[in-house]
């Protein structure tokens, strides 16, 4: 449905485009079940960022302050990218496995239900 | 010349609806060029009833008598130190909310109505809209006053209206506003007018100003007294609004009911700000956010919405949904700001033992739970002198603002997530309620300015997290942001009441 507007052809400008983040990306990222961290995170990342970066240091720079994180067994750990099933390649970038602009990577933790299991 | 005192009726009508005239000369589309494009049909403007009969004279004479009263009390709470006598320090946390986040709206809603009211072709709308826009400048103006007292003695209440413009949670309802007044007239009337101060009004002054009250706060109080006749005179102006509406077309009707279920959804989110505050910001609490929407949404909006039915008008869609809700939003907004704390205008905290206890009465379903293990956990992570901050920037919902921090009723430790794609890009949205909002109107969303996009496209001062937050809002660091134990309000406070600080007590008992 088209906006009601008092010009015909009104459109409005996307703001984040991206191109407009000067050659990186936005890519959300959230632990199911632990939220001690309020909501997912955004981060800015550049298109080649190997996943293997993504592992070693953006996550653990985000999550780490989580008691649990340090016992998670990363091959057990489940992912989601954007809603779909997804088995993350270390050694390829993020944006050739399918991780696109404003791409929501969700990963859970069997067997870690947050502090006393509550789901922080 | 004799003189001839007007009877009051003759007076009203003098001044008000004879001031119009038909336009001769020029049509009337071109002077009022708004009131068709939202699909809205106006067949007879006279039907409009006043919603309440009030000339410009008595208006100024009774918001005269009002003000001097006002400020007597302003003046005495100034000169007797007022600002010692609140609760605790923690309770000023509150008022620095309500500056920053509430106050520029009355000035919002001010220009939005003197702009809307210049778009009715009906001369008792226009007048209505002229009284109320009055009436919002006057609310901003005596709140600033009344706070202006605590800016004196507490930090983060400086640079206000700056902040609105730019401070990441400020957007919520500086957004919500822009929304509405970006809107049509019709749209505005309905937001504003009906949604906002009639149907949600009273769960945003009401805790506020029985919070003051409960509190100590007399000039908050007295400024919340002064304005009630007023905010009950645009309360009659909303339901007059949607009842005129309604009853002008039955084309009318499907546009109203549409507009009643986004604003309804906005300012449930944006009320969530307000949930926090009553539950965790008063040391003195009034009652539960759960207790206050139970009281003032779904007893006395159902009973609305019942009277509503016989126009066609349903219960806003996703009614169900805030209702779940009411046992986890003012937690989770807690836990948002906590999270966030240092990049915030105010100072948080976790609550004290008993605090937790009054938590895990007043919501027995879902406290014990879900957040106060949470909530131990953070507490005793700043014991161990290592206080909690997210290192990282939250993702934002594209329409509410807020921080993706609410959860699936269907199971409350999952984070909500939808999205739609829109132009080839991905929108993300924290509710069914937001997403529709977008979908339906996504021209207007996808310019939504989200904070933490802006700062990673460089158009907040820089890379640096420092000038963010230091230059760019004008948060003076380590002053006005971070957590309340160990705050100079703290330590002022505990000057004034020779107390020992939350540190120094643990340095004893350690």
């Amino acid at each position: 449905m088209a906006v009601s507007a008092i010009t015909d052809d009104y459109t409005g400008e996307r703001l984040d485009r991206v191109e407009n983040f000067n050659g990186n990306q936005l890519v959300y990222v959230g632990w199911d079940r632990h939220l001690l961290f309020c909501a997912p995170v955004a981060f800015l990342l550049p298109p080649d960022l190997p996943f293997s970066t993504l592992l070693e240091e953006t996550i653990p720079g985000a999550f780490s302050l989580h008691p649990e994180f340090a016992q998670i067994d990363w091959q057990g750990v489940e992912w989601l990218l954007d809603d779909e099933a997804f088995t993350p390649d270390p050694g390829k970038s993020i944006a050739e496995q399918g991780v696109g602009h404003k791409s929501i990577i969700r990963f859970a933790t069997p067997g870690l239900d947050g502090i006393q299991g509550s789901g922080s | 010349m004799s003189t001839r005192k007007l009877n009051l009726k003759d007076k009203y009508r003098l001044l008000t609806r004879d001031l119009d005239w038909e336009p001769s000369y020029r049509d009337y589309k071109e002077i009022y060029p708004q009131e068709e494009f939202e699909g809205i049909k106006i067949t007879d403007w006279s039907k409009w009833e006043d919603p309440f009969r009030l000339t410009m004279d008595s208006y100024w004479k009774y918001q005269a008598e009002k003000e001097k009263k006002l400020y007597a009390i302003f003046d005495a709470f100034a000169q007797n130190n007022g600002q010692q006598n609140v609760t605790d320090a923690r309770y000023v946390n509150a008022i620095k909310l309500f500056l920053t986040g509430v106050s520029p709206l009355e000035y919002q809603a001010h220009t939005g109505f003197a702009q809307v009211g210049r778009q009715f072709g009906g001369v008792g709308a226009r007048v209505a809209c002229q009284m109320q826009s009055l009436d919002e400048l006057r609310h901003v103006q005596t709140q600033i006053h009344a706070m202006s007292h605590y800016n004196k003695h507490f930090d983060g209440l400086q640079d206000f209206h700056h902040m609105h413009d730019r401070v990441w949670y400020l957007s919520v309802p500086k957004s919500f506003f822009d929304d509405a007044r970006s809107a049509g007239p019709f749209e505005y009337a309905i937001a504003i007018g009906f949604a906002f101060e009639y149907v949600l009004t009273n769960l945003l002054f009401v805790p506020f100003m029985s919070g003051a009250a409960y509190n100590g706060d007399m000039a908050t109080v007295t400024f919340g007294f002064s304005a009630q006749s007023d905010e009950a005179r645009h309360m009659t102006l909303g339901l007059e609004v949607i009842k005129f509406l309604l009853e002008q077309h039955p084309d009318n009707v499907p546009i109203v009911q549409r507009w009643i279920n986004k604003w309804f959804w906005r300012g449930t989110r944006m009320l969530t700000l307000v949930a926090m505050m009553m539950d965790y910001m008063l040391p003195n609490r009034v009652m539960s956010w759960r207790e206050a929407f139970e009281v003032y949404f779904e007893e006395a909006g159902g009973a609305l919405f019942k009277d509503l039915a016989r126009y066609g008008i349903e219960m806003p869609a996703y009614a169900q949904t805030a209702i779940l809700e009411k046992d986890h939003v003012s937690h989770q907004a807690w836990s948002i700001f906590y999270n966030y704390t240092h990049a915030a205008a105010f100072h948080t905290w976790m609550p004290e033992e008993r605090e937790m206890d009054w938590l895990s009465e007043k919501y027995p379903d879902t406290f014990d739970k879900y957040y106060r293990p949470r909530f131990e956990h953070w507490r005793e992570m700043e014991r161990a002198g290592e206080r909690f901050y997210n290192p990282t920037l939250p993702m934002l919902c594209q329409t509410c603002q807020i921080p993706m921090g609410f959860t699936e009723m269907s199971d409350p430790t999952l984070t909500s997530y939808r999205q739609s794609e829109y132009q080839g890009e991905r929108f993300h949205f924290c509710s069914d309620g937001c997403k529709d909002i977008f979908d339906y109107e996504p021209e207007k969303y996808v310019q939504s300015w989200l904070p933490v996009h802006q700062i990673y496209q460089g158009n907040c001062g820089g890379a640096a997290m420092e000038d963010v937050l230091g230059e760019y809002y004008r948060i003076n660091l380590g002053v006005d942001n971070m957590e309340f134990h160990g705050s100079p309000d703290e330590e002022r406070w505990n000057q004034w009441h020779n107390l020992q600080s939350a540190q120094e007590k643990l340095k004893k008992a350690s």
